[in-house]
């Protein structure tokens, strides 16, 4: 079946964005993929084998967390796999809340305190 | 250094307008090069954390893997994402820091003051994985191309 490499893994697959790899499930094709590609395997998994939690697989358009066999599921050489680490973050910031409590930074300031800044 | 069109550049920053009070946020498409990233083209995204969508966002893996398919097909590949700080500085929050692990490619952060989009900085994520990344400022090229150098003059 077929392995997607995203961009930052590329490093470890010789550049490769696609690698074919043997397997009869999801599993024995990611171990086929780490044994030919063996830096990979700490970028996918934790110290204790575990996928890395922010670590997405597909099969096909499917999240293999979901499927009812999970990487036990059957594979196909017309599959394809998909890794896609996850994209997520944000402000964290403090502005929205502080302007709706704004009673809250008053408050602050006449006790003497540092308003925060932002 | 990241290289942007600076139609891209004005269309990543009008995303952030349009989505204010929310963070919107979207890919990067284009080629790595010794001299940086190389954008050829964005795509916006959805923002799936409709929970708190003014301090964080989210992008579907679903919708990375449509988008990554888009890429292939183009020839392109994915080099950096960016989105929207309302209200909020231009810098990297710890929580996209945590957040962030495409190792080598940009992070665009746009800060949009009440509605408007004002400064826009780039952060490149270096490291060789997730005990020793890093965010780098990174330089922003923007690259007026000779019809946009027409239009902007035209506007001027």
């Amino acid at each position: 079946m077929k392995i997607h490499i995203p961009t930052p893994l590329r490093a470890y697959t010789g550049g490769e964005q696609t690698v074919s790899v043997p397997g009869a499930t999801v599993a024995e094709a990611l171990q086929a993929l780490t044994a030919a590609y063996a830096d990979l395997r700490n970028h996918l998994y934790t110290g204790e084998g575990k996928l890395r939690s922010f670590v997405n697989l597909y099969l096909n358009d499917d999240d293999i967390r979901y499927l009812p066999q999970k990487e036990a599921t059957l594979v196909e050489e017309s599959d394809e796999l998909t890794i896609i680490p996850s994209i997520a973050g944000g402000s964290n910031c403090p502005a929205h809340t502080l302007r709706a409590g704004a009673i809250v930074q008053v408050q602050q300031a006449t006790k003497g305190q540092r308003p925060a800044l932002y | 250094m990241l290289h942007l069109s600076f139609s891209d550049y004005t269309a990543l920053r009008a995303h952030g307008e349009d989505t204010y009070p929310h963070e919107c946020c979207g890919v990067m498409l284009g080629k790595v090069a010794p001299d940086g990233n190389h954008v050829r083209e964005i795509v916006r995204a959805g923002n799936t954390r409709t929970d708190r969508a003014h301090d964080r966002y989210n992008i579907a893996p679903e919708e990375l893997i449509r988008i990554q398919r888009q890429a292939r097909k183009l020839g392109l590949d994915i080099v950096g994402f960016y989105h929207s700080h309302p209200d909020c500085p231009a810098q990297w929050s710890q929580t996209d820091f945590n957040e962030a692990h495409w190792i080598g490619c940009s992070y665009v952060i746009t800060r949009v003051d009440q509605g408007k989009a004002t400064i826009t900085n780039s952060f490149l994520l270096t490291g060789t994985d997730e005990d020793d990344k890093k965010f780098l400022d990174e330089p922003v090229e923007i690259e007026v191309s000779s019809v946009e150098n027409e239009q902007e003059k035209g506007h001027a």
